[in-house]
């Protein structure tokens, strides 16, 4: 695992042409890891008939929800978090 | 009779499946093309389906019920629900880590799969329509506490709101806070209360109103 929790990191921002597990709203901005899972078969090739391998460090990921969706009208303390696979991380510090 | 031109040579009525919805159509073909091929067989998919049928939110509500009067168990709860739910001889489902976050005072919890329909279905039940729908999905990320409302849900300003779009392998329940009142209840009765929408954490168990 590359990243630990308390680690502030950013999601890719790039395209990608199929299935894959990283939602649009969050490409490109920055969070902060809140827990760092364990490693899991890569759903981007095992949804196309292949093994998965190597399996892809997963990772739970918290934003704040104003980062995320700039007219959010609930509470600025108010935040979201998804599962986010390695692959789609950068360090952000 | 057709009117419809074809390169074939025989009249006939349009060709349709009735009042089977398409999704529904392409489902059963699908399942019969990965018959045909060997890749499934009906058994697996009558297994699958009496699996999931199987599940309730019961289940669920007993980890919650014994979490609300066991500290301990609650504390093992939190750290792996997964080992919890064996520990009570539950069954946790096929994914390798289910979560269990916790509801109190100052922070509520509700989960969404913006990708499609993920959540603890083995403790929670097949999940509801309403989980699946594009309207949830989309709204339980970006408007969140106007869900809530549209739920009963009345969330105080200063209560911090954690929304989990489960987008991969973990599965997420909401362990909400044992309402007031509620004191005197041993565990059974407890777990009565608790409700699937609650461990999903678009509601809140209430105490049963008192009777007369």
């Amino acid at each position: 695992m590359t990243y630990h929790p308390g680690q502030r990191v950013r999601v890719a921002a790039r395209p990608h042409d199929g299935h894959h597990r990283t939602p649009g709203y969050v490409k490109g901005k920055t969070g902060t890891v809140e827990r760092a899972y364990a490693s899991f078969k890569n759903p981007e090739t095992r949804a196309y008939g292949a093994d998965g391998l190597p399996e892809q460090p997963l990772y739970l990921v918290g934003f704040a929800q104003r980062d995320v969706w700039p007219d959010y009208a609930g509470q600025s303390r108010d935040r979201i978090y998804l599962d986010l696979f390695e692959h789609w991380l950068e360090d952000a510090e | 009779m057709s009117e419809h031109e074809h390169d074939h040579d025989h009249p006939h009525e349009p060709i349709t499946n009735g009042n089977e919805p398409p999704a529904a159509a392409r489902a059963r073909a699908l399942e019969q093309l990965l018959i045909e091929k060997g890749a499934i067989s009906r058994e697996d998919v009558r297994e699958r389906i009496d699996w999931l049928v199987s599940r309730s939110p019961t289940d669920g509500a007993r980890l919650v019920a014994r979490a609300w009067v066991d500290p301990d168990f609650k504390q093992r709860l939190l750290a792996d629900a997964r080992s919890a739910a064996l520990e009570l001889d539950l069954d946790p489902g096929p994914s390798p880590v289910v979560v269990a976050v916790e509801n109190t005072d100052d922070v509520h919890h509700m989960v969404v799969c913006t990708l499609c329909s993920c959540y603890p279905r083995a403790l929670l039940g097949p999940p509801p329509a309403w989980y699946k729908s594009f309207p949830y999905r989309s709204r339980a990320v970006s408007d969140p506490r106007g869900v809530l409302d549209e739920f009963g849900v009345e969330l105080g300003d200063d209560v911090e709101l954690r929304v989990l779009d489960s987008t991969a392998d973990i599965r997420y329940l909401v362990m909400p806070r044992r309402p007031a009142g509620t004191e005197a209840m041993n565990e059974d009765e407890l777990a009565a209360l608790i409700t699937r929408d609650a461990m999903i954490g678009v509601a809140q168990p209430a105490a049963p109103a008192p009777i007369g």
